[in-house]
């Protein structure tokens, strides 16, 4: 039997709507989460005088976009350390591996759930953000937001670190035996890819379009491993049965 | 119950899958084989975890259409058993072939779309109704016609008119249903039902009961797991008695005459003076004792030759007969036996 994408579907379409049902999810997670991060960034895009040295205007684009960056690292990290301990726990996850269903469709079925509506809010937040400064801010910070690079290297990055965190979020979830530990370990684990945007976004790595493209590259492949590696954790046995032989 | 002969060949759906060249050719294969006449085959089967020995040396085989009792105490090793037919985890040595394919790892994905295992627990998706429920696993066996086999599958375990409902709002017996209609959609090979009536009241319990009977009718191969006797009993063709290793199995009647000694019990009106110049040299007799009833009990080498003879006796001797009948030993006696023997093996 080969890898089916109708069985990935049938895996997306459960959690959407399981996610849409669920009050936590929808409200804290998906809203008033991605909004707390906005608020920081527009105080800082308000608050900026008229008239700055290049170098503080840098500064102050770069921390409202550091919160930008924050949503697709925050905010699937503990709804992905969830999908599998989570399913464990409340009984659902063997029945699920009766099924014929293979463990890379599972847990690619887990990580689309996550990454669609983390994109959503993500690029929605930042949609909001650009609008809040095409309209509120000095011209001289609106021209600097828009013609800089800062577009492109947030649609680059954001699925980019999202994808980072989903996988992180469910390595964890598929080795861990409590929910609250793993949910804690995966907001952990995001912050070396974080630290590195921030020390590109305070310029103390100087940056440019090589190095951004390289770290686009690198992040992309460590993604695209990233599904084989947690596949190959992803005991099932141990997870049934709780132990191995 | 036990004159029902469960059938050792492929049923009906295994037969039209292959005149309509829709087998798998893994399948097709084990046809030819000793294995494909059998639902189950199970050979020295063994699962360690570590040092700890979940079951072992098992082996057995199950027939097309038959309801196979998995009886045993709580830790046994009986859901561990399911688990590796069900290639949830792998054993440790022996073999065992599921549905005519062989038990492995590269099998899993095959093995898992010919049968179904209804778990302990339900694992329902509680935000969910039953539909969506229902839905999402047919879409993961990649059903064809899901509407129609929802329906089906729903109308079998009577749950049809709360198929809207979350299963949040469900009682558990009627979750119990709608995982039983979850274990029916792509119509299995083998049904493994693991502890199916456990934690429910016994109206549930019987509701549970006459669907597994209305399966057993319809041919369903089923395997079923549980330490309610009287469900066993009632259910299953053959049972077997598992504590770790496999103490015995066969028909509940078969199992009672492997067992214990054949008995009639006997009541008389007040005490027969003297009941050994009654009982001996009867034919059919070869002992009696005083039973706690108050009469006597007898043990027989065939009670229909020592019933007669015993009733004769019995009238000749001035005796009123208030009852004289076959005494019959439930399961749970059987159980109990081997348990208890179980129990005095193991080292003080």
């Amino acid at each position: 039997m080969s890898f089916s994408w109708t069985r990935v579907q049938a895996i997306v379409v459960k959690e959407l709507t399981d996610y849409r049902r669920n009050r936590f999810v929808m409200l804290f997670t998906m809203t008033i989460l991605p909004l707390i991060f906005i608020v920081a960034p527009t105080v800082q895009l308000l608050t900026a005088p008229a008239v700055a040295a290049s170098s503080k205007l840098d500064a102050r684009i770069g921390i409202s976009l550091l919160y930008m960056m924050l949503i697709p690292a925050i905010v699937p990290s503990t709804v992905s350390a969830y999908s599998v301990i989570g399913e464990r726990e409340q009984g659902t996850l063997e029945p699920l591996l009766i099924t014929p269903i293979r463990s890379e469709e599972f847990l690619i079925g887990k990580a689309l759930a996550v990454l669609i509506p983390t994109l959503a809010v993500a690029y929605t937040i930042f949609a909001i953000f650009l609008a809040v400064a095409a309209v509120f801010a000095h011209p001289g910070i609106e021209s600097a937001i828009f013609a800089g690079s800062h577009i492109t290297v947030q649609l680059v990055f954001t699925p980019l670190l999202a994808a980072w965190s989903i996988w992180v979020g469910i390595a964890i979830s598929a080795r861990s035996s409590d929910v609250r530990v793993a949910q804690q370990l995966s907001v952990f684990a995001n912050l070396p890819p974080l630290a590195i945007v921030a020390l590109l976004t305070f310029n103390v790595i100087t940056s440019s379009t090589g190095l951004a493209l390289g770290l686009a590259a690198a992040l992309l492949a460590v993604d695209a491993l990233g599904w084989r590696a947690v596949a190959a954790m992803f005991d099932r046995e141990r997870l049934i049965a709780g132990a191995r032989a | 119950m036990s004159s029902e002969q469960a059938p050792n060949r492929p049923g009906p759906r295994v037969e039209a899958l292959r005149t309509t060249g829709r087998l798998d050719p893994l399948v097709a294969a084990q046809l030819d084989g000793s294995a494909a006449q059998f639902a189950l085959v199970v050979e020295h089967l063994s699962k360690r975890f570590g040092e700890r020995v979940a079951f072992d040396d098992v082996s057995f085989e199950v027939g097309y259409g038959e309801v196979f009792g998995f009886l045993g105490p709580n830790g046994a090793g009986k859901t561990t058993t399911v688990r590796t037919l069900g290639t949830l985890i792998a054993p440790t040595s022996g073999s065992a072939t599921v549905a005519g394919i062989p038990v492995s790892a590269a099998n899993g994905p095959a093995i898992r779309a010919r049968i179904s295992i209804m778990p302990e627990s339900p694992g329902l998706y509680l935000r969910l109704t039953v539909t969506e429920n229902l839905r999402c696993f047919a879409r993961l066996y990649e059903l064809d016609d899901i509407p129609g086999r929802i329906e089906r599958a729903l109308r079998a375990v009577n749950l049809l008119d709360r198929a809207s409902d979350p299963c949040g709002s469900l009682s558990k017996g009627l979750r119990q249903r709608a995982a039983l209609a979850r274990a029916l959609l792509n119509d299995p090979a083998v049904l493994f039902l693991d502890e199916p009536t456990s934690g429910l009241d016994p109206v549930a319990t019987h509701d549970v009961h006459e669907l597994i009977v209305s399966l057993r009718e319809r041919g369903v191969t089923i395997f079923l797991t549980t330490h309610r006797l009287e469900e066993a009993e009632r259910l299953c063709h053959r049972v077997a008695i598992l504590n770790t290793t496999l103490r015995l199995i066969g028909q509940p009647d078969e199992l009672r005459e492997r067992l214990f000694s054949q008995a009639l019990e006997v009541r008389v009106r007040g005490s027969l003076a003297n009941p050994g110049s009654v009982f001996a040299g009867l034919p059919g007799v070869d002992g009696w004792e005083p039973s706690a009833s108050g009469g006597y009990e007898l043990t027989v080498s065939d009670p229909e030759i020592a019933a007669p003879a015993v009733a004769r006796a019995l009238v000749s001797a001035g005796a009123d007969i208030l009852s004289l009948a076959e005494s019959r030993h439930s399961l749970e006696d059987i159980y109990l036996q081997l348990i208890d023997e179980d129990v005095e093996a193991k080292p003080q």
